[in-house]
């Protein structure tokens, strides 16, 4: 087919979608924002539920893109999209300008800054961090505190920037709880002796694994889970975290003191994909991107020739971010078999 | 004697208003509360009388104080009210001339020129004609204004107007009535006598094609008809304000003030409101958010008429911004404080169980952080900070044991266990033997200078480092960055602390003005004292105040209080940092402090500020 895609976004979702296209013959053009591809797994060690190693998932999505109908722009951020006849046409800063028949938007998410909870105290306390700050210390298998000790307690604090009204986000991010139990895990593995609890609203354990996972945590490590939310955490005198917190199962206020505190941080829309929606009309809620319909449109939008994959239109994990990709470019061809 | 029948509605009309009124200002002064009885018979026989008394001649007769705010409406109350004083004291000198005694029929001066038919001979006869029909046009245009502005009151500059009660609603048509009807009882009378002046006479002219003999007397007895309507209304709609702003003029001018319960003060205050509307436009509720059937018009109709509902009394941000508003000065605010008040329950104590610690360290300061500050660590962190490089010797009260101030009880009506939390907290700061209290939430500090009996002084912290700055103690740097203030409610229209924040923002950066500023400042939409509105409610107040703050797009948005820091910061719109924290990374080191335990924190700070 002489026909090309323009892809705006190199992670899974972008990648995936990408090759689905090339195999079927059609040009695509993916343009990356940073110098490399694979967006946010790159930050990731193990994926859950099955402990697989990111890095081979990288290495099979990296793989994808020598595919000779694929060119892999970097380095480049888009920053204007817009359709002119039947072209869609993509700018960055510099005036470059990318011309294809249709565009995907696979701009992703990027993780809540923690900042915005001071009361947590992320930024502020040495020993308040982010549940991406474990997987970046866990790639060394080192969690450590600020002082460079092995944490005796640990706590886990699940929904942070999601299902937070106060902080504007209404909706559950559907992937901390079970990367909770999953880095609750890691650590237990690492240090045994340690104690390591997790602060819960509800666990959401619906993918499949996910709820024998949780089990396991509690039977084979002794996670130990409390129903309630955080309302604040402060510093001690030798550097601790105290947590202030409600149990709202035996619904009694409670105060705990532990070495390492992560924040289960939840998933916003990336600012790409805010700007890129806006542009186009296709803004939802949060900051999303918005599909035609939630069926048999939910990779379309109400501009034709505009498509959607991935975490550009809400949280999603990895292995259903692949599935939407890949359901993205049957969208597409059809589209273009139909277009001139 | 001069006598007709029709002057019989006017009289009874009269003597019942005058009835009512005496028995409404008796039983108001006997309910005032033991702190007001006291500072009226201090006070009572003092210059202050005096000044109250010239206080009356201004905002009850001449309404300058709405004058000032809109002159079209201050016309119209002028012209309504000092016109109609006028016309009845101009008009009993008339009649007392008329009848050469100053104890003629009272009815007289009313329905003189009925009465007086034969041509004038008393003293100045033809000048008090003109005055009389100048005053009666005075009073005619202020009625016609009255009546464009219940037509369509944005010609007033006024968004939008009360709704009226059917009490209201009856005293208002008469006294729209009133002066349409003495101007064609009058004219028709001078048609058939020529006793009329420049106005009644002409139109006296005009009716001469019409059988005036047959329409006089109904005239008359239509004038003194709505007259008795007015008057027998008048107690019990928005026009007892009239009487009753006279005396609250008095009350206050002798030092009386809303108390924590309701007392007679309260109900002085609440039937002198006007329900002008003035609160409505000022009220956030209604400009951000379109909630606007809870505004103090409406809290202080429904108290009146004793059917407030929970609804109305708990919807309110107690910002202030009507009580600033309020051109009887009406404090609004604590008086929806009062009627949220719950019962108490004797002798019951809420907070043994708390344990609290005495102070052994002797410090230089006690400082309380409160509750919302525990939200903003890094307040606090600033804050040690700022002691540590002035060298100051303080104990942090409620660094891991501390209670509440006690008034966001207090603010939602639990006095009670707001009075147990502050005698806990002031057996606290005493045992300190500090010489002051600093603290960093001005919701604290309202409730430490206003709730609290307190040995020591209580600074809030932007007027402490104000002082650490001319005191020497502190040098701050200019960090080069256009900041704009955002009043906190309870800090500047609850305090009366503007300058302070300003000062210190002045020593580090460019202070810049946003349009509503000090005592129209708005408020975050953070407010703990509505517990009405939903959070949806709350983000447009917040936004529209952001709009408002960041017209002139600062590099920070600079506040003094954890709660308005919090709200205003969730608005994701500009960096929004509380004075403390500005003023902790640009202290110029004289010495070196000791190292706090923040090195983390500061170092982010000062990279979000490139």
């Amino acid at each position: 087919m002489d026909k090309k895609v323009l892809i705006i976004g190199g992670g899974p979702a972008g990648i995936e979608t990408a090759y689905s296209l090339a195999l079927q013959d059609v040009k695509v053009v993916m343009i990356e924002k940073d110098a490399n591809v694979c967006g946010n797994i790159q930050n990731w060690e193990k994926l859950f539920p099955d402990f697989k190693d990111a890095e081979e998932v990288r290495k099979i999505l990296s793989q994808k893109l020598n595919h000779p109908n694929i060119e892999v722009i970097t380095n480049t951020e888009i920053k204007n999209l817009y359709p002119q006849g039947n072209l869609w046409f993509a700018k960055n800063d510099d005036e470059r300008i990318f011309e294809a028949n249709a565009a995907l938007l696979a701009t992703g998410f990027e993780v809540f800054d923690a900042k915005r909870k001071e009361e947590l105290g992320y930024g502020i306390y040495d020993n308040v961090i982010t549940s991406a700050d474990f997987e970046k210390m866990y790639k060394s298998r080192k969690i450590l505190t600020a002082e460079g000790r092995v944490p005796q307690r640990i706590a886990f604090l699940n929904c942070v920037g999601s299902r937070d009204e106060k902080v504007g986000n209404h909706y559950c991010s559907r992937v901390c709880c079970i990367n909770a139990v999953k880095q609750a895990i890691e650590f237990k593995e690492l240090v045994p002796d340690a104690k390591a609890y997790c602060f819960y609203m509800d666990m959401r354990m619906a993918g499949q694994f996910y709820e024998e996972l949780y089990r396991k945590s509690q039977e084979k490590y002794g996670v130990t889970y409390i129903r309630g939310r955080t309302s604040e955490a402060a510093v001690t005198r030798d550097n601790r975290i105290q947590i202030k917190a409600e149990d709202t199962l035996s619904a009694l206020p409670m105060k705990m003191t532990v070495d390492l505190l992560v924040l289960m941080v939840g998933i916003e829309a990336s600012a790409g994909t805010t700007l890129l929606s806006e542009q186009n009309d296709v803004l939802g809620l949060y900051g999303f991107a918005k599909p035609l319909g939630l069926y048999s449109e939910d990779n379309m939008t109400t501009k034709p020739g505009l498509f959607l994959a991935g975490t550009c239109k809400r949280p999603l994990t990895l292995p259903e971010t692949l599935a939407d990709a890949r359901s993205a470019a049957t969208d597409i061809i059809k589209y273009l078999k139909t277009t001139k | 004697m001069n006598f007709h029948p029709f002057i019989l509605p006017f009289s009874l009309g009269a003597i019942v208003l005058f009835a009512i009124i005496i028995y409404k200002y008796v039983s108001w002064i006997k309910k005032l509360d033991r702190k007001q009885k006291y500072f009226v018979n201090k006070n009572m026989f003092t210059f202050k009388t005096i000044q109250a008394t010239g206080e009356v001649i201004r905002e009850a007769l001449i309404h300058r104080n709405i004058y000032k705010k809109n002159p079209v409406l201050g016309y119209m109350h002028m012209s309504l009210a000092f016109g109609w004083f006028l016309l009845i004291v101009v008009g009993k000198t008339e009649s007392s001339f008329y009848a050469g005694t100053f104890f003629e029929e009272p009815w007289l001066a009313i329905f003189f020129r009925y009465f007086a038919r034969e041509p004038h001979e008393y003293f100045m006869a033809t000048q008090f004609t003109f005055i009389m029909d100048f005053l009666l046009l005075v009073v005619l245009s202020g009625v016609l204004l009255a009546i464009i502005k219940r037509m369509r009151s944005k010609f007033m500059g006024m968004k939008k107007a009360t709704k009226h009660s059917t009490f209201d609603r009856i005293a208002l048509s008469a006294l729209w009535w009133i002066f349409p009807l003495r101007l064609l009882a009058e004219s028709t009378t001078a048609a058939i006598t020529g006793n009329g002046g420049f106005l009644t006479g002409s139109l006296g002219n005009l009716m001469s094609g019409l059988p005036v003999q047959a329409l006089e007397l109904p005239l008359w007895w239509a004038y003194s008809t709505v007259l008795f309507a007015f008057f027998v209304a008048l107690p019990f709609s928005r026009y007892m304000h009239i009487p009753t702003e006279v005396i609250l003029i008095f009350l206050r001018k002798w030092g009386a003030t809303a108390g924590e319960q309701y007392s007679g003060l309260s109900d002085i205050q609440i039937n002198a409101c006007s329900r002008c509307g003035i609160c409505i436009d000022a009220c956030q509720l209604n400009f951000a958010a379109d909630i606007n059937n809870v505004q103090s018009v409406y809290f202080i109709r429904d108290t009146r008429y004793h059917n407030l509902t929970d609804d109305i009394a708990n919807n309110c941000l107690l910002c202030g911004r009507c009580t600033e508003a309020c051109p009887v000065g009406i404090e609004t605010t604590l008086i929806r404080q009062q009627m949220r008040n719950k019962a108490e329950i004797p002798g019951k104590h809420y907070y043994d169980y708390a344990d609290v610690p005495d102070c052994n360290s002797k410090p230089e300061v006690v400082y309380f952080a409160g509750c919302m500050s525990h939200l903003t660590p890094s307040i606090i962190i600033s804050m040690k900070k700022i002691f540590d490089a002035a060298g100051v010797k303080y104990w942090f009260m409620d660094e891991e044991k501390g209670l509440c101030c006690g008034r966001p009880m207090r603010q939602q009506g639990f006095v009670q266990q707001s009075k147990d939390l502050i005698s806990k907290n002031m057996r606290m700061i005493h045992s300190s033997g500090a010489k002051v209290l600093v603290t960093s939430c001005p919701i604290c500090y309202k409730s430490f200078r206003d709730e609290y009996v307190l040995e020591i002084p209580v600074l809030h912290h932007t007027e402490y480092i104000e002082k650490l700055i001319d005191s020497g103690k502190l040098e701050l740097k200019n960090s080069g960055k256009s900041i704009v203030y955002h009043d906190p409610c309870e800090l500047g229209r609850g305090c009366n602390v503007y300058d302070a924040p300003r000062a210190v923002l002045k020593e580090i950066g460019e202070l810049r003005t946003s349009e509503l500023e000090k005592e129209n400042s708005l408020c975050c939409g953070g407010s703990l004292s509505n517990s009405v509105i939903d959070l949806a409610t709350q983000t447009k107040i917040r936004d529209h105040g952001l709009e408002v703050l960041t017209a002139s797009k600062p590099d920070i948005l600079a506040t003094a209080c954890p709660l308005c820091k919090k709200s205003l910061v969730h608005g994701n719109k500009v960096i929004v940092k509380d004075i403390a924290e500005i003023v902790a990374v640009n202290i110029v080191n004289k010495k070196q402090p000791k190292k706090v335990q923040t090195a983390k924190n500061m170092n982010e700070f000062e990279v979000s500020y490139k």
